[in-house]
């Protein structure tokens, strides 16, 4: 393919941003366009149908199937409560006497002649789904949800842990390379979102989830850290559902690595304000980013900031692979003749100057634009 | 939508020009076919990025950018000023045939629902596979679960449809109907678009259709075929798989964004890529009389196909792949069974921190050589856990006509247990996906191959050498000849044989007396031993294989077999490490082994 390297991150200080927020089954949409909304407000609601359990009546009862909805208490639609008499059976003039309960309250859905089995359905389940960003509608999308749009800061992860949070940023750390371990977290930490540096310890993590942190966001983890975190080695990158007690944002991978400097000055400028993150991610087809969300109102119009998409001669990059992972540098040539390697591959490569001034050749799939 | 001949005077001898598309999850893959003189070649091959998701969300801005690579590469304009196919082929621009196959938006997802997880949830498997779709659940009466877990898990799962199978024709109906009043009660909803009832395919007891209807037909979309599972004796697969693949189109395919217009370009249904992987497999299997095992090793999954004495079964290992999915693939087997293929040392230190920075950033490429032997010792446990799972599923009472007695019914579990993949009856090994089909040596696909199915007597070697099967499996349906012969000529790149003399014996006692008998050279290859011995591409040659009173090579221990070996890049490698492959117990001694096996087939630069 033309173009084998990875796109960057975004980490922009101020852009458009847009939220889709679609309910898992159609419901009411609270909010209209043009509304301004909070980023807990609620924008739309939904009942989930509720949870089930099904009965065996006529094993209950001890007769045949075709029987049950002839010895049924109640019927479909009826409501019930627990340890409800359901149905009954009299049998000899009342001698033998048999009855079948509902173990839970709820609704009687479905009375089955054929498996002799009553279905009953708990009361439904009420989901509210919050705006997530403070912002502005501009779309509402029948009533299934709305979009959310804002002005703002957005930094993206490599990878996340938990779901939707909110919480004013805190820098914990004094640069980007120190690691954020257990004695940074005090109790003034609760509710924010705490900015570490290069690597997260255990410790912290849990002293963080004490204290009821919103979140970490920090440059890299160790995978044994992460394992003993969820209590299982992450086999696949698509998270979001964990309940772990705390929301993690990994910004450039695992082991011991300093967080962008960029990354890191960006989260600083804004220190003390409120921000939106999410630790949901997905790498495969539909590629879904951790995310930090500063949303900062601005009157002035800001023009979109073009999305660099071409490597080309001076472009700044990241190396996104060993043995050169993290180091960062500038493009001084792309040959367009494929190269061997030492393994021999032939592929596109590309010549950094590295910080540091060494010439590297490397392979165009491990470079990593940096965003402008 | 159309269906070939969209000219009904044009036949198998007028078409010159076959455009065939692939759309994958992130690639969109194109080959342009063309006759020269009697013969169908690959012409050129192009490929773009997939443009289902956001920000173009329609496939064919992605099919039109593969294509226009083709016409950058070939020269012929393939596409008018509209962007519009030009067809059909003419004065140098063109094509006369256009087909494609799609795996995009995850591939084709479904749940199945059947009442003994051994025997009807497991033939329901075997349909599902079959017809090119990733098996989500299979739930069943005997699954372990509550009927609330399956209602709960069925409503979380959002598949693009369900199959439900269960009872034999005219058995007793009160359990199948017990399940699908759990898909009933889940009020399932489909994964793309909220506009339409999920699709649900009836493939049980005809006698319970109309309760099934009653059952499940006010919250979805139901359709009926006949029973999978007829009677206890007998599996009929093939409605089932059409109807699922039918389905596909109506309503997954027609959800997906630009697909409703993709459909009017093809000439022939779209199909799922792993059914049309499957059907060229088929085809070939049947044309060479030969019993083949397939492999597509991919960044998420493990596809694995086999062919035996005509029986087609598939598997997808959901979760074992060379990039997003590469940890779970460690996690799956162990650090140290990796490490015990690695030849020599390796710092073991940030191994695990290494394995996972390439599941996150899943499109780098080993730069360094302890990278590469890293990434094809996972592999090799990918392929060996994978084909574990093939077995286990490729099992008794398979296919439309297999025919079993009452006697073998009461024995249901232990004939189900018996894998049909039978490594001795192997002919034809084919490896494809990136790990294999792109490594810098082929003798290293080889290996790769060899360590992870561990083929026993004389087996071919080959590799798919840019993934072409899919569009020559949809080719198939329109065009058998064409698609037969880029597939032989073009497709396939030959590696060579292996010949691996099952059995054990003393290390360093003898093994196995190789004897090409047009020149009477002569090879004793000792236990334990791993020899490769040239023998170009395009070379078959004559051999006596003489195996040690141990060993078995085809024939029975100690039997010689007389047979014709074929060559290529890798050329023959005799495998006397024995048959079951047992590594050493100690890593010490594994990556001792590893070593010397990779300094004898010269595996890696360093060690020749």
């Amino acid at each position: 393919m033309a173009q084998a390297y990875t796109p960057g991150l975004t980490v922009a200080e101020s852009i458009t941003i847009r939220k889709e927020r679609r309910l898992p089954l159609t419901g009411q949409v609270k909010v209209s366009v043009g509304d301004v909304v909070a980023a807990e407000q609620v924008v739309a609601e939904t009942a989930l149908p509720g949870n089930v359990t099904t009965i065996n009546v006529a094993h209950d009862l001890n007769v045949n199937t075709e029987e049950v909805p002839r010895l049924m208490l109640k019927s479909e639609g009826d409501s019930v409560q627990t340890r409800e008499p359901i149905a009954e059976h009299k049998a000899l003039w009342g001698i033998f006497h048999a009855v079948s309960r509902s173990p839970m309250a709820g609704t009687v859905e479905n009375i089955s002649p054929v498996t002799g089995q009553v279905l009953i359905r708990g009361p439904a389940v009420p989901v509210e789904l919050t705006a997530y960003i403070d912002g502005t509608v501009v779309e509402v999308l029948g009533d299934e949800g709305a979009v959310v749009e804002c002005q703002g800061a957005l930094v993206q992860g490599i990878i996340g842990i938990g779901g939707e949070a909110h919480g004013e940023i805190m820098i914990a750390v004094d640069h980007p390379a120190q690691p954020l371990t257990a004695d940074l977290i005090v109790e003034d930490c609760r509710d924010k979102l705490i900015v570490g540096g290069a690597q997260v310890t255990l410790g912290a993590l849990q002293q963080a989830r004490e204290v009821r942190a919103a979140g970490v966001i920090v440059g890299g983890i160790d995978a044994a850290v992460l394992d003993k975190l969820l209590g299982e080695t992450l086999g696949v990158a698509i998270t979001g559902d964990e309940d772990v007690g705390i929301t993690l944002i990994i910004t450039e991978g695992f082991g011991e690595l300093p967080m962008a400097q960029r990354t890191f000055d960006l989260l600083t400028t804004h220190t003390g304000e409120q921000a939106s993150l999410n630790g949901a991610t997905q790498i495969r087809a539909g590629v879904i980013r951790p995310e930090v969300i500063i949303p900062h109102p601005s009157s002035a119009e800001v023009p979109p900031e073009p999305t660099i998409t071409e490597l080309s001669v001076g472009s700044p990059v990241r190396l996104i692979r060993d043995p050169y992972f993290g180091v960062l540098g500038k493009i001084t040539a792309l040959p367009e003749e494929l190269q061997k390697i030492e393994t021999e591959s032939l592929v596109r490569v590309a010549r950094i100057r590295t910080e540091s001034g060494d010439q590297l050749t490397i392979p165009r799939a491990n470079i990593e634009l940096i965003q402008q | 939508m159309a269906v070939w001949p969209t000219d009904q005077t044009m036949r198998a001898n007028d078409i010159n020009f076959i455009l065939a598309t692939d759309c994958g999850s992130t690639t969109t893959k194109a080959i342009l076919i063309g006759r020269q003189g009697d013969e169908y070649r690959l012409q050129v091959r192009g490929e773009a990025p997939t443009t289902v998701e956001a920000p173009f969300e329609d496939v064919t801005v992605g099919v039109r950018n593969a294509i226009a690579e083709l016409e950058e590469l070939s020269g012929r304009q393939l596409l008018d000023d509209d962007g519009q196919l030009i067809r059909p082929a003419q004065n140098g621009t063109g094509t006369d045939v256009y087909v494609s196959t799609s795996s995009a938006g995850g591939g084709l997802q479904v749940a199945v629902v059947g009442l003994v997880r051994r025997m009807t949830a497991e033939s329901a498997q075997r349909a599902a596979l079959g017809a090119g779709a990733i098996v989500m659940d299979a739930l069943a009466l005997d699954d372990g679960r509550r009927p609330h877990e399956r209602i709960e898990r069925l409503r979380r799962l959002r598949p693009d449809m369900i199959l439900i199978s269960g009872g034999v024709d005219g058995g007793e109906e009160r359990r199948v109907v017990e399940m699908a009043e759990v898909v009933a009660a889940a009020k399932p909803q489909p994964r793309l678009g909220s506009g339409f009832q999920l699709p649900v395919i009836y493939a049980g007891n005809v006698a319970a259709r109309t309760r099934i209807a009653k059952t499940v037909q006010d919250v979805t979309a139901l359709t009926v075929v006949d029973n999978l599972r007829p009677t206890l004796e007998q599996e009929n697969l093939a409605p089932a798989r059409a109807e699922i693949q039918e389905e596909f189109l109506r309503h997954v395919m027609s959800q997906a964004p630009g697909y409703s217009k993709l459909m009017q370009w093809v000439d022939a249904d779209i199909m799922p890529t792993p059914a049309a992987v499957g059907d060229i497999m088929q085809q070939i299997a049947a044309d060479q009389g030969i019993n083949i095992v397939g492999v597509d090793i991919g960044g998420a999954t493990t596809d694995v196909f086999s062919v035996f004495e005509g029986v087609f079964n598939r598997t997808v290992s959901a979760n074992l792949g060379m990039s997003y999915s590469i940890t779970n693939v460690v996690a799956a087997t162990g650090l140290n069974n990796v490490l015990r293929w690695v030849p020599g040392d390796i710092e073991a230190g940030d191994l695990e921190n290494r394995i996972r920075n390439k599941m996150i950033r899943p499109t780098t490429v080993p730069q360094w050589l302890e990278g590469l032997k890293l990434e094809q010792s996972i592999a090799r446990e990918a392929l060996r856990l994978a084909f574990e799972q093939h077995k286990q599923l490729a099992t008794g009472l398979k296919g439309v006509q297999q025919e079993r007695d009452i006697a073998d019914a009461f024995q249901q579990t232990r004939a189900g247990e018996e894998t049909l993949v039978d490594m001795m009856r192997l002919d034809l090994l084919v490896g494809s996906g990136g790990t294999l089909s792109h490594a810098p040596r082929r003798i290293q696909a080889a290996m790769m191959l060899i360590d992870g199915f561990a083929p026993e007597g004389v087996t071919r070697l080959a590799v798919d050498s840019i993934f072409m099967m899919p569009q020559l499996g949809v080719l198939a349906q329109v065009h058998p000849e064409a698609a037969r012969q880029v597939f032989v000529r073009d497709c396939l790149v030959p590696l060579g044989t292996c010949l691996a003399p099952v059995g054990q014996g003393r290390a360093g006692g003898p093994c196995v007396v190789i004897t090409f008998t047009d020149t009477d050279e002569r090879y004793e290859i000792t236990a334990g031993e791993l020899r490769r011995i040239e023998l170009p591409e395009d070379t078959t040659r004559p051999v006596t294989i003489d195996p040690a009173r141990r060993y078995d090579i085809g024939a029975g221990r100690g039997r010689a077999v007389k047979t014709h070996v074929q060559g290529g890049a890798a050329g023959l490698i005799i495998d006397a490490r024995g048959r079951p492959l047992e590594l050493a117990a100690e890593p010490e001694q594994q990556r001792l082994a590893a070593r010397q096996w990779a300094q004898a087939v010269e595996l890696y630069p360093e060690v020749q």
